[in-house]
């Protein structure tokens, strides 16, 4: 009898979702545990965070000097940060804690990176989706115009996050001072993102370097979506397509670069 | 089979150098043989059995693998501490596509853990992360057991379950084991290699091979 099953692809295939699924178990336990509310918190964290910074807006006012709800605002830009921002967070020095499971040959570095991937999409997704709801349900927004288009916006920034997230990763195992580094970016690029206003607000004179800015197109598109086309959104997707493009074929070299040397426990 | 040709594995150093460990190795295990390896300590017998595992990939050369090969046992590596021995479990028969629900009797019983089977793999004496250790990669068959070493396991009695399970119900699988000790490989393999200054020397019996072992390996 054996128990050796042979190569193709599809085995391949199965093996890699096994795996995924596996890690993404073992992220779970991990990090949520199974006290109080366990995995809940997966959404729960991102909901306090984007949930208090639209409540706070909503009190101190329209300070960002525009007609469109405080709220509605607030809720479409935190929820795009956090979902490009927490991924390459996640992702670097991720390999670290993980280095004992890599004792089983199907376990790669790849796998590791992409159970973190999925698992950060479906906490700030549930969190973006249950926060809509109660805004809506509560009547602190309108109902979006257009779900398509939000989920366009969504997808685009969720593929820039897990773009930047495998190149940040992977740099951050060639090298300490990429995470260091990566931090204080990740806090510069945060007021250029997109979050706390339109293009089109701006002086024409600087439009025409923030919408080099990827992370601004998929959230104009995303609010365009939520508020309808009065509101003057201004974005390119296929520019942003080219750069997610390049963020992930550079992200996919440089963990295979890194699988070569990671070494098991 | 497992055939390793002209595999070499290098590591480089934090002055940019490359510390060789191991330098054009052949070696061809087919089913059913049972391989022992020696070497002194820091030699790359650890080295070759993770290339032959398949964890860490060979610098240059060729590791083809045409039957199951299990990770290397050893004394407790594999193990992530913050979950459970439970949810270990579940994890490695996740990753090899195993239903762990069927395994969890064995591996409570063989394990001898008790209650410690359900809190977290750090808070384990290594005594227990060996046992645990063992009964996991028992809870799941492979056509090739690669040991590091792993027969100085817990007490007599649990030695004496471990060497049942593994060399007297699994007796018609391959076998590739690692010490430096030459009675282990002696008792339980036909046949034996020498890891020697990156080289790997096979011998087609053990007492041959323990002849060189002790006339270059040990002495240097």
């Amino acid at each position: 009898m054996t128990y050796y099953s042979g190569v193709s692809f599809k085995r391949s295939l199965d093996i890699q979702f096994r795996v995924i699924g596996a890690l993404l178990m073992r992220e779970v336990i991990t990090r949520y545990g199974r006290h109080n509310i366990g995995f809940l918190w997966l959404f729960l964290e991102p909901m306090i965070f984007t949930g208090g910074v639209a409540t706070l807006w909503t009190l101190l006012g329209q300070s960002h000097g525009a007609d469109l709800p405080v709220a509605a605002f607030a809720l479409t830009g935190y929820s795009c940060v956090l979902l490009f921002r927490n991924m390459p967070n996640r992702c670097s020095s991720a390999i670290g804690p993980n280095l004992a499971l890599m004792y089983h040959r199907n376990v790669k570095p790849i796998d590791i990176y992409l159970a973190r991937i999925l698992l950060e999409i479906a906490g700030t997704t549930a969190s973006f989706f249950v926060l809509g709801c109660i805004f809506t349900a509560i009547g602190m927004t309108e109902p979006p115009d257009d779900i398509l288009k939000i989920m366009c916006g969504w997808l685009m920034i969720a593929w820039f996050g897990s773009g930047l997230a495998l190149l940040i990763g992977a740099l951050s195992e060639r090298s300490e001072l990429v995470e260091k580094i990566w931090h204080p970016i990740s806090y510069l690029i945060f007021p250029l993102s997109g979050v706390a206003f339109m293009v089109h607000w701006l002086p024409l004179a600087s439009q025409k370097y923030i919408i080099l800015m990827p992370t601004i197109h998929g959230i104009e598109l995303l609010r365009e979506g939520y508020f309808g086309p009065s509101i003057h959104a201004q974005y390119d997707m296929s520019y942003m397509a080219i750069v997610n493009l390049c963020l992930t074929f550079l992200g996919l070299y440089q963990v295979r670069v890194i699988s070569k040397t990671v070494m098991s426990q | 089979m497992i055939e390793l040709s002209n595999v070499s594995k290098s590591y480089q150093l934090r002055d940019g150098g490359f510390n060789k460990v191991l330098n054009q190795v052949n070696l061809q295990i087919v089913p059913g043989e049972k391989i022992g390896i020696l070497g002194r300590n820091g030699a790359g017998k650890s080295t070759l059995v993770r290339l032959i595992s398949g964890a860490e990939l060979p610098t240059s050369g060729k590791v083809s693998r045409t039957m199951s090969v299990s990770w290397p046992l050893a004394f407790g590596g594999g193990f992530q501490g913050s979950l459970t021995g439970l949810d270990n479990l579940r994890f490695v028969c996740r990753v090899y596509g195993i239903n762990s629900e069927e395994k969890i009797p064995f591996v409570q019983e063989f394990s001898e853990l008790g209650k410690y089977f359900k809190e977290p793999v750090k808070t384990y004496s290594s005594g227990m992360c060996a046992r645990l250790a063992f009964a996991i990669s028992m809870a799941i068959e492979f056509d090739c057991y690669l040991i590091d070493e792993v027969t100085a396991v817990g007490d007599a009695r649990f030695h004496a379950k471990c060497q049942y399970e593994l060399f007297e119900k699994r007796r018609d699988r391959s076998l590739i084991m690692v010490s430096h000790d030459a009675h282990n490989i002696r008792q339980h393999c036909t046949r034996a290699c020498v890891v020697n200054q990156g080289s790997l020397h096979v011998f087609d019996d053990v007492d041959t091979a323990y002849e060189f072992y002790t006339a270059n390996a040990a002495l240097q």
